[in-house]
């Protein structure tokens, strides 16, 4: 019983959530790492362009549900999302028409366009919250949880509870289902192909007739797509406020730059290392030790190694440590 | 070329003539950042009483009152200096702010006392604000956390509650606050199971939910915003069953509390600066256009109010003449000022009577220029946040 105790209170507090929190920063970083491997550039407009995809999804969400759409026991937004990535791409390309293919055509060093996706940033700050307010919106709709905590306590008799909410499981779901998509994009179409070709070496692949045009709004799309799914997946499991989705773009960048940039399976793995770091090491191990050990050996601490203040601290010490000893991050990105 | 000359030299002189007959102050709230929901109705309440001082007419023989907004960012100490450098260099007689603790003391220090400039903030309630060297120049209307930990303690001593984890915002506001409920509630004979810092903001807060819920205790103390981290941290702790019950300092309170969490938080407790003083429905009446039950909306028009009455008991806008007049406006004796009557004190200042201004909160200033403090005790029933006492 203690054993089990133990077990479900892990797995309430670290491991669904840590799991959650990885799928989105994943996402995320996926993002940033196509930008990066594709266009070359860190793109800091990247945590914006996740707001402003979940600003149109909650538009259109208000929408259907003033007709009276909706999914159910699902959230409605889900049949939003594809019109907001629509609507999110055209920005995207719009803003690479109007901005980035400027610096393009005159061949810019990268920081040119990291400095030029800084202004980006700073507008579609400002777009976001001419369109939405800065206040906090839930629109999460639909049944909110698949397993309650006091439910859980009453069927197990356990002492500790229990919580899944649908927004973890679809967090998941949806996040396994594009992962898949995008590889298999990326691996067996002529587009596909040609992206990655355009990646590794962007002359020969000019040369080899491959239409650089093409290839960057397709680019565009699939980030606008990835970005988009990951606000909102994260906007339903916790709430969207502006001032978050900004600050997202730091564990977002850590989580890229841990797997590798440019490497899209290193970006997966970096979300989860930055998620499941955070969590554990300002874990309070307290109440499971006092479940696992016997009695004699109970701490009277809180046997936890690191105060929650330094969580960031964290990510960022793998961040170096990573850097130092695998400068191209944990699977072989470009070196930054 | 030459006409834009002329044009732009004679728009200045326009400008210059007008500034001769209005009076400016600088409004500087975090109208982005961590509290950006909560200035809104803060800047129109300053607002108003500005707006109802130039109605009158009475302000130093016919002045004008033109607010100047400024983004002091609440986290952001060197932009919020900038921006109060911006509102000396455009002339301001006194300035309504900040909001935030950690940029309040920033400003003080680096702009205010140098530029022997009057801050009067609404918001602010670090303890240690009260003894930073400010030359006389610094006020609040608020009242410092020292007293709101103990109030904070005592609530829960009464109740029974001999546990607590506390979790609190990582800045000037939370850690003063967290340390004065710490050592009040423990000197009571309270335990503190556990006291963790949460950032504004981030991304996840499964990391603090988990070290919370596993050091246990009958309440959660969230010393936080109920914008950023601090609701966050609610809405988790909720979802994964580590928490039922909760006790909310003045940053949580506020209409997002219960709109967000309904019935869940029933039976938890809550306390924020207020006063069951008749001003403050008074105020709340005459609040066009903005919510005058905004956390610190009333406290707003209070700190404006009593710059615009000190200038006219000074006789003055010089913010070095006028600073010595702020608290015997503020306090007994005189006569008592509602919110609505600012034109009725400024009459009786001119004839060389004394105010009391009694304003939406009831103010008195205490301890060098801070307000003395009584609180609104809150309960949540039923999915509605209600007043259960004043103390």
């Amino acid at each position: 019983m203690d054993f089990l105790n133990a077990v479900v209170a892990i797995t309430n507090l670290l491991i669904i959530p840590a799991t959650t929190y990885g799928a989105q920063l994943a996402l995320g970083a996926l993002g940033v790492t196509l930008i990066y491997s594709i266009l070359r550039f860190s793109n800091f407009a990247h945590g914006d362009t996740m707001a402003f995809g979940t600003v149109v999804t909650i538009g259109i969400t208000t929408l259907f549900q003033s007709w009276g759409i909706s999914l159910g026991p699902l959230p409605t937004a889900l049949l939003a999302l594809p019109f907001a990535v629509a609507i999110t791409a055209v920005l995207l390309v719009g803003t690479d028409f109007a901005i980035y293919r400027f610096y393009r055509k005159k061949r810019a060093v990268p920081i040119i366009f990291v400095m030029a996706s800084l202004g980006v940033m700073f507008v579609m700050n400002g777009l976001i919250r001419f369109m939405a307010g800065v206040k906090d919106q839930t629109f999460d709709d639909g049944t909110r949880f698949i397993i309650k905590a006091r439910d859980f306590k009453n069927w197990s008799g356990l002492d500790e509870a229990l919580a899944l909410r649908t927004t973890q499981v679809l967090t998941l779901v949806v996040a396994i289902a594009i992962v898949a998509w995008l590889f298999w994009f990326l691996n067996k179409t002529r587009t596909g192909k040609s992206m990655r070709a355009f990646s590794d070496n962007e002359d020969l692949a000019l040369l080899s007739g491959i239409n650089p045009n093409r290839v960057v709004m397709v680019t565009w799309v699939i980030v606008a797509m990835l970005a988009t799914t990951a606000g909102v997946l994260y906007g339903l499991d916790k709430a969207y406020s502006p001032y978050t989705y900004f600050q997202l773009l730091l564990p977002t960048f850590a989580a890229a730059i841990v797997g590798g940039l440019g490497n899209p399976l290193g970006a997966i793995v970096g979300g989860f290392v930055v998620s499941f770091s955070e969590v554990m090491v300002t874990y309070v191990w307290k109440k499971v030790a006092i479940y696992l050990l016997p009695e004699a050996l109970e701490p009277n601490g809180l046997l936890q190694l690191m105060s929650t203040e330094y969580k960031f601290a964290v990510s960022f010490a793998i961040l170096v440590v990573v850097l130092l000893f695998k400068p191209t991050g944990l699977f072989k990105g470009q070196s930054v | 070329m030459k006409k834009l000359l002329l044009a732009t030299a004679a728009t200045a002189l326009v400008a210059g003539a007008a500034s001769a007959d209005e009076v400016k102050l600088g409004v500087i709230l975090g109208f982005t950042g961590p509290i950006e929901s909560l200035t809104p109705d803060m800047a129109a309440g300053a607002e108003m009483a500005m707006a109802e001082v130039s109605a009158s007419g009475n302000l130093l023989g016919g002045m004008t009152v033109t607010p100047i907004r400024k983004d002091s960012t609440c986290v952001d100490a060197a932009a919020a200096t900038a921006a109060a450098e911006e509102l000396i260099a455009e002339g301001v007689a006194g300035i309504f702010g900040a909001d935030c603790s950690g940029v309040t003391g920033a400003i003080l220090q680096n702009v205010a006392v140098p530029n022997g400039m009057v801050m009067v903030s609404p918001s602010a309630t670090s303890p240690g604000l009260s003894t930073v060297e400010d030359n006389g120049l610094f006020f609040r209307t608020a009242p410092s956390d020292a007293r709101q930990g103990v109030v904070m303690a005592e609530l829960l001593k009464e109740q029974g509650v001999g546990s607590v984890a506390l979790t609190y915002i990582n800045s000037d506001y939370g850690k003063g606050l967290a340390d004065s409920f710490q050592a009040a509630y423990e000197g009571m004979g309270g335990t503190v199971t556990i006291s963790a810092a949460h950032d504004v903001g981030k991304g996840d807060y499964s990391a603090e939910v988990a070290a919370l819920s596993s050091a246990g205790g009958e309440r959660l103390v969230v010393a936080g915003y109920v914008d950023q981290g601090g609701g966050d941290i609610v809405r988790a702790s909720i979802d994964a069953g580590a928490f039922d019950l909760f006790h909310f300092p003045d940053g949580m309170i506020g209409d997002a509390l219960p709109a967000t969490f309904g019935a869940d938080i029933d039976g938890s407790y809550g306390q924020a600066p207020g006063s069951d003083n008749p001003g403050y429905q008074t105020f709340v009446s005459l609040a066009e256009g903005f919510n005058g039950e905004g956390t610190y909306a009333s406290e707003s028009y209070d700190a404006a109010a009593l710059i615009l009455l000190a200038m006219q008991a000074a006789g003055s806008t010089d913010p070095n003449v006028y600073k010595e007049y702020v608290e015997s406006v503020a306090n007994a004796p005189g006569e008592p000022i509602m919110p609505g009557e600012l034109g009725k004190a400024l009459e009786i200042l001119a004839a060389g009577g004394d105010v009391d201004l009694i304003g939406a909160t009831g103010v008195e200033l205490v301890n060098g220029g801070e307000a003395a403090g009584s609180y609104r005790v809150v309960t949540f029933e039923g999915g509605e946040m209600v007043t259960a006492e004043y103390r």
